[in-house]
């Protein structure tokens, strides 16, 4: 299955879906060193974002949270990839200046954790691998 | 209707103009893409936030620094405070490991040839757009007063997007740059009595949680003092998120004026004013500045701290830019301060800088500053007047 979603950032690949539909604050909201989603009560708390294609709904928050993005990637630990339904600005920005693969106008709700899917961010679209 | 780019904005875009143009046009782009601008357009001036090393933290300098290896700004480019002093830190208890760090960060603003002003207040130092004129500006309480105030066009930047604007010259044609987005959406008519700083404040609090990012239009302000507008700007925005605000008879801007109408009454201000009243504060901390001093109001407080002494086990600071300082102590109103054991504190504020765990209580007379001392320091706070907080400072 394909979904077709719009370009935020380029970059094609393929990974494991780490799903939420709670929104995420990079700012105080995720652990920079380590990719851990610290914010209380989040659905992802305790899990990390490293290495995963990870979807959410959109970004909240300060502004900062661009450059924990960028923290997240020269550490090691940034997501493969980023899939929203709506991409706001902070995570827009981080995305491009840590060169992660993103796209959104995607129908996450199509999208389970645990998938194996391809992001073809040039492309705008998420295909399911299986 | 895709984005539409001249051929100077394609060669940024392909990397002709080096890597940092580059970077910083596809941050431009695709924010217009996301707004679904038509086409980018000049910019007459910048203001960066994300200066504090405080809270840009050793990445955030990492990507200054990749940006400064062959980025140049633009056009004028400001910078917000910093989390210290350039000049006196060590005299008010910063470390010298912070020190170092924080030099690093103004040193990368510097070799892209940003002004390293560090203020929160660029409009009172050189910075100064017109009406009508188009800039990108982050720092949300000179966002206010810019759009508001002085009638400017600029959308609420975050520090990277802010720095982008500067390397490309450019922005995005959206939100608050069309004439279309600024049209205010509630009306609010304030009976209440505004004297000081500390009630535009507060007032600035009671519209920002009620409209939070409705535009504003406020009628029932008779007058209102520059450094009036300016507490009540950084208040709304913070309360808020208000970008842009109508006062009748006060602001440029031309507007149609909204139906819904709410009443702002002294009972209001008084209920702002005792949520930012902790019960049992301590005050061992005095702050004025936020946002930072024009030298008429570093006048006023070095007449106030004339022939008197700070108590003991109580800190002063009176925040405000290096420019202002300079004048201050031009005029002589830096020594008052200083021999009263006041500190005249430039470049810095005490929202940004490394405080936490250094005092217990605040005394100031920004509704912001209350905002941030108590999120980001966990310190208790009140909000007074400027003569109540020399007055708290001294006895």
């Amino acid at each position: 299955m394909n979904l077709k979603g719009r370009r935020i950032y380029k970059g094609k690949v393929v990974g494991e879906v780490l799903l939420t539909t709670h929104d995420i604050s990079f700012y105080g909201g995720c652990d920079p060193d380590t990719g851990e989603i610290v914010e209380k009560g989040h659905e992802l708390e305790g899990k990390s974002v490293a290495g995963k294609i990870l979807v959410f709904p959109t970004g909240k928050g300060s502004t900062v949270g661009s450059y924990v993005l960028y923290a997240l990637s020269k550490a090691g630990k940034a997501p493969l990839a980023i899939i929203n339904k709506e991409t706001d600005p902070v995570v827009a920005v981080g995305s491009i200046i840590s060169e992660i693969p993103t796209v959104d106008r995607i129908d996450i709700g199509k999208l389970e954790n645990g998938q194996k899917v391809e992001v073809d961010a040039d492309k705008g679209v998420v295909s399911i691998v299986e | 209707m895709g984005l539409e780019l001249t051929q100077d904005e394609k060669n940024m875009l392909e990397g002709k103009q080096g890597k940092a143009a580059r970077k910083a046009m596809e941050i431009i782009t695709t924010l217009g893409e996301i707004y679904g601008a038509e086409r980018l357009i000049p910019i007459a001036s910048v203001q960066i936030a994300g200066v504090s090393y405080h809270n840009l933290g050793e990445a955030g300098l990492e990507y200054l620094d990749e940006m400064a290896e062959d980025g140049k700004v633009r056009v004028l480019t400001t910078l917000n405070p910093a989390g210290m002093d350039l000049e006196e830190w060590k005299k008010h208890g910063i470390s010298e490991d912070f020190a170092v760090n924080q030099q690093r960060v103004v040193d990368a603003f510097a070799k892209m040839g940003v002004i390293t002003t560090c203020t929160c207040t660029p409009y009172l130092i050189g910075n100064l757009p017109h009406y009508g004129e188009h800039i990108s500006w982050a720092e949300s309480s000179a966002v206010c007063f810019a759009n508001s105030v002085i009638g400017a066009r600029t959308n609420r930047e975050g520090g990277p997007s802010a720095l982008a604007a500067a390397l490309t010259g450019r922005t995005a044609e959206y939100g608050f740059h069309l004439e279309k987005n600024r049209i205010a959406e509630v009306k609010y008519e304030v009976k209440a009595e505004l004297q000081n700083t500390d009630d535009f404040g507060l007032l600035g609090q009671v519209i920002g949680e009620r409209t939070r990012k409705k535009i504003p239009y406020i009628v029932g302000i008779k007058r209102a003092t520059s450094e009036e507008l300016k507490s009540f700007c950084a208040s709304v925005a913070t309360y808020g998120g208000v970008a842009l605000f109508h006062m009748e008879g006060i602001t440029p801007d031309k507007t149609s004026i909204p139906d819904e109408t709410e009443i702002v009454t002294d009972d209001d201000l008084n209920n702002a004013r005792q949520k930012l009243d902790d019960e049992n504060a301590e005050i061992d901390f005095i702050s004025i500045g936020c946002p930072h001093a024009s030298i008429k109001e570093i006048a006023h407080v070095a007449e106030l701290l004339q022939n008197k002494k700070v108590t003991e086990g109580k800190t002063v600071w009176i925040t405000t830019a290096k420019p202002t300082k300079d004048l201050a102590i031009k005029m002589g109103y830096y020594d008052k301060i200083e021999e009263a054991g006041a500190f005249l504190v430039s470049d810095a504020c005490c929202a940004v800088a490394p405080l936490k765990g250094r005092f217990k209580g605040l005394m100031t007379d920004s509704a912001k500053a209350c905002f941030y001392a108590r999120g980001k320091n966990a310190f208790k706070t009140e909000i007074r007047t400027i003569e109540q907080c020399i007055r708290e400072a001294t006895t």
